[in-house]
C-alpha cells in the first residue's frame, strides 16, 4: 500500500478541493431499505428492528432507481434493517442492475442460501457484504445476537461454493475484536473474500454501547498499523480517516462525503446526510416530495450549507487537521461534541479533552437519534443523556465510504485521477 | 508503464462515465473501480477513442499539442492499468 497517496494534482485543482464543493450527483450512495430486521445487533446505527408501515412501495423504489439512472449515480449500498427479507427484494436488484445502477448489499446472510447465492456469483453489477463482528461465535454472537455468526458463515460458504470471489466480509471494528483482526483476515482469506473494515460509531443503538465497545487508545494504533502493513487488501470505506494523523496518511479522500459525495435514503424516503447521521439535523428532505431524490440532493439547504470548505474550527492550528480533517461528522454529534472540533477518538488526544469539556458544562444533552425501530423485546438501555427518545436502527453497517486508492503515476497528471480500490469504496466515506 | 498512443483503444464497455464540471467520473462496473478525468480535453479524448484509429490522433483531433502529448500519454497509461480503456482488437475505425 502507499502512504500518504497523493489525491492532488496540479491542475485544475486538489480532488479533495472539488467534491468538497460537491458533485452533481452522488458517486453512491447508501439506501437503507427497510427497517425491518432478523437481528437485534446491540450498535445497530439505524436502530433497525421493525418494519415501518410507511416504508416506500415497490413501484416507489422502482421511481426512485429511476431517478438514480437519470443522475448516473453509479451504485447504492443496500442495507436496513436486512434488505433480505423485503419480498420485493430481488425484484428491486434487478430493477436497478437494468437500469444500470450498481448494487452492493449489506446482510447478516440470513437469505443467502445456495440458490441465492448461484444467481450473485452471475452478475457482474452485484456485490455483497456479509456482516460479522467477531471472528469467533463468541465474540460475535455477544454483539449481533445468538446464531448470527453460523448464519454469516453459511452465507459465506454457500458464496464460496457457487465461485463467488471477492464478495465483502465486512466487520465494524470493536475493542473485543480488533485482537482477532489477523483471525478476520484468516475467515476472508478460506472464503475467498475480501476483508472490509469499518469504523464503530455512535450512531442509533451504537450511541448505547460506544462507551464499552469503542477502541482504546492503543488499539487504535494497532489497528493503524495493521491497516498501513495490509494496504490495498483490505477495504475500509476509507471510514478510518481520523487515524491518518498518526502520521502517513491511510488511502482515501480524506474528506466528510456527507451531502457532498454521498448520503442516505432511509426506508421511508427520508434523504439524511450520511448513514451515521439519523437525525433531524441531518434531514435534508423526502424523495416522496415533487422533486424527488434530484431535488433534495441540488436544491437541500442542509446540503449547500454542507458543501462549504472545512474551515477547521478548533481544529485549524493542529499539525495533523490536514490529514484527518477534523474526524467524522457523526462521531462528534452523537457523542456531543461540536462538529467544527476534533473527533471523539482523536488520536492527539483532543478529543478526550473535548469529551471532559462537554461533560463539565451542564444543560447541553447529548443528542439521541431522532428515529428508533428496534425490537420492543430489547431490553430498554438508558443512553447518556437518557432524555431522548432511541434511535432509529439499521442493523447493516453499510457505510459511507471515501477510500483512496493507491497512488498511481497519473496522479502527476492533470488528466486522470486516482482509481480508487472498489467502488463501495469509492470516495466520501460511502 | 508505457501507453502506445499508436494503437487503436477504446472505453471498456463495462464502464460508465458522467461528466463533472471538472472532468468526468467514471466507474467500471467489472473491477468496481473509480477514476477521474481531471478536464474536459482528456474527457473529449477519451470519449473519441474508439472513433479514431489511434490514440494519438483522438488527442491531436481533441486539441492536444504535441508538447502535451507525454502528460495525455500518462493519463490514458493510468486508465489503461485500471482497465478503464482497453486496447482495440479489430481496426473498425480505418488505421
Amino acid at each position: 500500500m502507499t502512504l500518504a497517496p497523493e489525491v492532488s494534482s496540479p491542475a485544475p485543482g486538489k480532488l479533495t478541493d472539488l467534491f468538497q464543493l460537491g458533485l452533481d450527483a452522488p458517486i453512491c450512495l447508501t439506501w437503507e431499505l427497510t427497517y425491518a430486521c432478523n437481528l437485534s445487533c446491540v450498535h445497530c446505527l439505524s436502530s433497525s428492528g421493525r418494519r415501518d408501515p410507511r416504508e416506500l412501495s415497490t413501484r416507489e423504489c422502482m421511481d426512485v432507481i429511476d431517478t438514480l439512472e437519470r443522475m448516473q449515480v453509479f451504485y447504492v449500498n443496500i442495507g436496513g434493517g436486512e434488505p433480505t427479507v423485503r419480498p420485493d427484494f430481488w425484484e428491486l436488484v434487478d430493477y436497478a442492475t437494468a437500469h444500470h445502477v450498481g448494487v452492493k448489499f449489506s446482510t447478516n446472510g440470513v437469505r443467502l442460501d445456495a440458490a441465492a447465492a448461484a444467481r450473485l456469483a452471475a452478475s457482474d453489477y452485484v456485490d455483497v457484504q456479509i456482516s460479522l463482528d467477531g471472528a469467533t461465535r463468541e465474540v460475535n454472537d455477544a454483539v449481533r445476537g445468538p446464531g448470527s455468526f453460523d448464519t454469516a458463515v453459511r452465507a459465506m460458504r454457500n458464496l464460496a461454493d457457487t465461485g463467488f470471489r471477492g464478495f465483502k466480509l465486512s466487520v465494524v471494528m470493536t475493542r473485543q475484536n480488533i485482537p482477532q483482526i489477523d483471525e478476520f483476515k484468516a475467515i476472508a482469506d478460506r472464503f475467498g473474500a475480501q476483508l472490509r473494515l469499518t469504523r464503530l460509531r455512535p450512531s442509533g443503538r451504537g450511541a448505547d454501547v460506544w462507551d464499552e465497545l469503542h477502541p482504546l487508545p492503543e488499539q487504535q494504533r494497532e489497528l493503524y498499523d495493521w491497516l498501513v502493513a495490509h494496504g490495498e487488501e483490505v477495504l475500509t470505506g476509507d471510514s478510518f480517516f481520523h487515524l491518518s494523523a498518526f502520521g502517513g496518511a491511510l488511502p482515501g479522500l480524506n474528506l466528510c462525503g456527507a451531502g457532498r459525495v454521498v448520503c442516505l435514503i432511509d426506508p421511508v424516503g427520508d434523504v439524511y446526510a450520511c448513514p451515521f447521521a439519523i437525525h433531524e439535523n441531518f434531514l435534508a428532505g423526502n424523495v416522496r416530495a415533487a422533486g424527488g431524490f434530484a431535488g433534495v440532493w441540488k436544491t437541500s439547504a442542509l446540503f449547500a450549507d454542507l458543501r462549504k470548505p472545512d474551515t477547521g474550527g478548533a481544529c485549524k492550528s493542529c499539525g495533523f487537521y490536514d490529514s484527518c480533517r477534523g474526524g467524522c461528522m457523526a462521531a462528534k454529534f452523537f457523542t456531543g461534541l461540536p462538529l467544527d472540533g476534533p473527533d471523539p477518538e482523536c488520536v492527539q488526544g483532543y478529543g478526550e479533552t473535548a469529551l471532559a469539556a462537554a461533560t463539565a458544562s451542564p444543560g447541553l444533552p447529548v443528542p439521541r437519534p431522532s428515529v428508533d425501530h428496534s425490537h420492543r423485546t430489547v431490553p430498554s438501555r438508558s443512553g447518556p443523556s437518557g432524555s431522548a427518545p432511541r434511535p432509529a436502527a439499521g442493523p447493516v453497517p453499510v457505510s459511507i465510504t471515501r477510500r483512496r486508492p493507491p497512488a498511481h503515476d497519473c496522479d502527476e497528471s492533470p488528466l486522470a485521477g486516482f482509481t480508487t480500490q472498489a467502488a463501495g469504496d469509492a470516495a466520501g466515506c460511502c | 508503464m508505457t501507453f502506445d498512443l499508436d494503437r487503436a483503444w477504446r472505453v471498456d464497455p463495462r464502464v460508465s462515465m458522467r461528466p463533472e464540471p471538472f472532468g468526468a467520473l467514471l466507474y467500471h462496473f467489472g473491477t468496481r473501480r473509480l477514476s477521474f478525468l481531471k478536464n474536459q480535453t482528456v474527457l473529449a479524448v477519451v470519449r473519441s477513442l474508439a472513433d479514431h484509429p489511434s490514440a494519438r490522433s483522438a488527442c491531436l483531433a481533441s486539441g492536444v499539442t504535441e508538447a502535451e502529448l507525454p502528460a495525455y500519454a500518462r493519463a490514458l497509461a493510468a486508465l489503461a492499468s485500471s482497465k478503464m480503456i482497453t486496447e482495440r482488437m479489430s481496426h473498425d475505425s480505418g488505421a
